[in-house]
């Protein structure tokens, strides 16, 4: 865990990858939304676009792909936004998300169930 | 860090989830520096555990009262986490998250939506637990106490419970974080507390 300036990590890369573009509060995309690629990269695209469609031909987390690609979560937000808006990627959303999620609000009843078979058989 | 995630990236891509994954969980381990919170979600991860970063703005800090955050420059905020496929079409998300004020910003994205949180623990350091308990209780965030033991027994749970003014109804267990069953089993009792705070007991609820 630790704290550093944003400007050791080449801001300049990380502002021209998204073009000086933020989500702001329409963001789309939970952590744990899996996105997963709906068609192979075209040439002469932005080499960040590429390598999340490769990544994504498996179903991948956005925080994976954010470790993959070594860039912060909002900036790879930013590129799978591109990549939705022109019919690159599906997102799998969390069952439980939603834009404005409510802190306090407990899974179902049969998630729970799943979930604790599945990390008793672990 | 950067070198470190480019070296770890690959095993994220070797074991693949399967194509049929559609529901993304979380769980979120928090604690103080050092409590072992990397060590747990290694033990159970099917993945060696990824590291990342978001950027912390000070639109975020403003959020809430971060006051120990008074520098104007923009800095970025690691995290680890790792996975566990449950079935076919649930994987489990283990975030570890610092419990530090300042990163509380960082809170908000890991807790929503999550299923819970487990505050691990480290004897020797209680008070590093205090702010991360608070905050959860006032977000109504669902945890459970996990006591990483460094060093033997002592002091007992209920000891532990007291010192952290823990209520009676928040499990409270100890846990070796080196140890895959022991993380699994400190895993599976914050999912039976959600399983009873959300309704009647059943008999899939008992743990092993």
């Amino acid at each position: 865990m630790s704290l550093r300036p944003v400007d050791r990590e080449s801001p300049d890369r990380l502002y021209t990858v998204t073009g000086g573009r933020t989500l702001g509060d329409e963001d789309p995309f939970d952590l744990v939304s899996l996105i997963v690629s709906e068609r192979d990269p075209a040439p002469g695209m932005q080499s960040e676009h590429v390598r999340i469609l490769r990544s994504c031909r498996a179903p991948m987390a956005v925080v994976e792909i954010s470790a993959i690609l070594g860039m912060p979560v909002s900036v790879v937000k930013v590129l799978l936004r591109d990549l939705l808006d022109a019919g690159g990627i599906t997102v799998r959303h969390p069952s439980r998300y939603t834009p404005h999620p409510v802190m306090a609000q407990l899974p179902d009843r049969e998630t729970l169930k799943q979930v604790l078979v599945g990390l008793q058989n672990l | 860090m950067a070198s470190r995630t480019s070296e770890q990236a690959p095993a994220a891509v070797r074991t693949p989830l399967a194509q049929t994954a559609s529901h993304g969980l979380k769980i979120v381990i928090v604690g103080g520096f050092g409590v072992g919170k990397t060590t747990m979600v290694k033990s159970v991860s099917e993945i060696q555990p990824l590291s990342t970063e978001e950027i912390m703005t000070q639109a975020s800090v403003g959020i809430d009262d971060a006051s120990g955050v008074q520098n104007k420059s923009t800095t970025t905020v690691a995290f680890d986490f790792g996975r566990i496929s449950l079935d076919e079409y649930r994987v489990l998300y283990l975030f570890g998250a610092p419990g530090q004020e300042r990163f509380w910003f960082l809170w908000d994205q890991l807790f929503a939506g999550s299923l819970g949180a487990v505050v691990l623990v480290d004897t020797r350091r209680l008070q590093d637990s205090w702010y991360a308990i608070d905050r959860l209780e006032f977000h109504q965030m669902p945890f459970v106490v996990a006591v990483n033991r460094f060093e033997g027994p002592e002091p007992a749970l209920e000891k532990v419970r007291g010192a952290l003014s823990l209520a009676g109804d928040i499990p409270l267990v100890d846990c070796d974080a080196r140890r895959r069953e022991s993380c699994q089993n400190a895993l599976i009792t914050l999912v039976s507390h959600l399983a009873h705070l959300s309704g009647e007991p059943t008999d899939w609820e008992t743990a092993p």
